[in-house]
């Protein structure tokens, strides 16, 4: 097979690395950076070797004390702060659905064609998604006082993100045809919006409500440990007076709810995709 | 009923981008009756040229008018007035996939409609009724409640007919809307926009690829090429010369 070379000429030397020398000597810095930095943040945290030591002790013992929950607790008192979580979890879903609504309109580039607004918009969104809701609900605490008031803006204004961003995306992948045909037969934005855009959008937009409202189950379960209303309020209580047979109950209630809300949502998601 | 005079079209030009025209001044005069086909090889402008009528894309000079109103230089609600009066239909038909039929149809009422009957899906009565008739006479009687995306590609396009025709228009446009059906479905939605607009006295310009298409149905030819008109006349007087204008080479003839 060689001679099919011409004659007098040699072959090229060809030779086959992997990487190239900046290549590999870039990627051993980046590992060098990634051993530093797990060095340097396990400085920082102070680990006192005594209590990392008997840790394993510890989390036996409070299990111990755990068990077995105290069921007789649940009734009236989980129960109806179980059930305060699910109205904080609806209604801050449903309102922030009102208000994701006109902001995911205003970011949606197809939707509107002015980029200063789209620009804010998305800022609100982010600004909405960058604040945790144990923040919201710290300041909406600090505006309504302790309560399921606070506890509902603090959903509501969290989901504000979630929702008006996966909404927005949503309208943006909306095929353009149909409202082409829906403008050139002369309708008005209103009935653009309803007639070309709703249809394409409403299995998406009730998706991303009901898995809104999954994770805001979730997420209304905790605001009591800021004093916003909800099933924290009672989990707080029992955990300050050392009652951990009451924080088993407590704990076993959420895992139930949640993992109930799970299955419902997922039911209905199938049945609207 | 203001005095038909038909579409007039003075100086079109369009410029996507400055100092490139696609269209290059066109000048045209259509009686308000009849098909007009336009011809010419792809991306020579046929589909701007028709866009421009209805203000889809947005002419850089030039002015068209219907029926002595004009189109260009209108905004807003003005616009919107002047878009209602003309029907358009697709190549890739537009409808609303997930609507059903019936509410595809009527849909070409909501430039007519007030907001809140279409979102309460309380249309008049008489639109219901011509809804029905639409659906009769394009061949969908029994379709009224079926989900568009349940239709075939020539079921669409009844529909996208029946939407157009919905409007009661004063003209029709059609942009390529036999391009993406088979030959023989082709053939019989042409003859179902030749008869129906014919029988609702509506004049049609109409954007096709297929010549023979063209010459069969349509009572005037306008051929393009480069964003000019190269060829205005009858179809019997579109020679291979022409054709060999308007699309280069002879190879294909």
């Amino acid at each position: 097979m060689n001679n099919t070379m011409a004659p007098g000429m040699k072959p090229l030397m060809r030779e086959w690395t992997y990487l190239t020398p900046a290549e590999a000597i870039g990627r051993w810095l980046v590992w060098l950076a990634v051993v530093a930095a797990t060095v340097w943040a396990v400085r920082s945290i102070d680990i006192i070797p005594e209590f990392l030591a008997d840790a394993p002790e510890q989390m036996a013992d409070l299990l111990v004390r755990m068990w077995p929950p105290d069921a007789a607790h649940y009734y009236p008192d989980v129960h109806a702060a179980l059930i305060e979580t699910l109205h904080i979890a609806t209604l801050g879903t449903i309102l922030s659905l009102f208000l994701a609504v006109p902001i995911a309109l205003l970011a949606a580039r197809n939707i509107c064609r002015i980029p200063v607004l789209n620009v804010t918009a998305q800022l609100i969104l982010v600004s909405s998604r960058s604040v945790n809701s144990l923040v919201w609900a710290l300041i909406f605490v600090a505006v309504f006082g302790p309560g399921p008031a606070a506890g509902t803006f603090a959903i509501a204004f969290r989901s504000i993100g979630f929702v008006g961003k996966l909404l927005a995306e949503a309208l943006e992948e909306t095929a353009p045809g149909p409202l082409e045909a829906l403008t050139a037969a002369g309708a008005p934005w209103g009935s653009l919006m309803l007639k070309g855009v709703w249809p394409q959008v409403q299995p998406a937009f009730w998706g991303i409500a009901l898995f809104r409202w999954d994770i805001n189950v979730r997420e209304s379960a905790v605001l009591g440990l800021v004093g916003a209303g909800g099933i924290g309020v009672v989990l707080d209580d029992a955990i300050n007076f050392f009652q951990w047979d009451r924080v088993a109950t407590v704990l076993l209630a959420i895992l139930a709810v949640v993992v109930v809300a799970e299955i419902v949502v997922t039911r209905i998601r199938s049945r609207l995709i | 009923m203001s005095a038909r005079q038909g579409l007039v079209i003075k100086g079109l030009v369009k410029e996507y981008v400055p100092g490139k025209p696609v269209l290059r001044g066109i000048d045209l005069d259509l009686a308000p009756e009849g098909i007009t086909a336009i011809i010419g090889p792809s991306g020579t402008g046929k589909s701007t040229l028709i866009r421009c009528i209805n203000r889809l894309v947005e002419p850089t000079q030039g002015e068209i008018t219907l029926d002595g109103e004009k189109l260009t230089g209108i905004r807003g609600g003005q616009l919107r007035l002047a878009r209602r009066r003309i029907g358009m239909v697709f190549q890739e038909y537009n409808l609303v996939e997930r609507l059903t039929v019936m509410e595809n149809v009527l849909s070409g009422r909501l430039g007519y409609v007030p907001l809140w009957r279409a979102w309460l899906r309380k249309y008049p009565a008489e639109d219901i009724a011509l809804a029905f008739e639409l659906l009769d006479a394009v061949g969908l009687p029994d379709h009224a409640t079926r989900r568009a995306d349940a239709l075939s590609g020539g079921q669409r396009q009844r529909v996208g007919i029946a939407r157009a025709l919905m409007q009661r228009p004063a003209l029709l446009l059609a942009d390529e809307p036999t391009s993406s059906l088979d030959p023989k479905t082709a053939v019989e939605i042409m003859e179902l926009l030749a008869r129906l607009t014919q029988a609702a006295n509506v004049p049609v310009v109409i954007n096709i690829h297929n010549v023979e298409l063209a010459k069969r149905f349509a009572q005037r030819i306008v051929g393009m090429e480069g964003g000019r008109v190269v060829f205005d006349g009858p179809p019997e007087d579109l020679q291979p010369h022409h054709l060999r204008q308007i699309y280069g080479g002879e190879d294909w003839l």
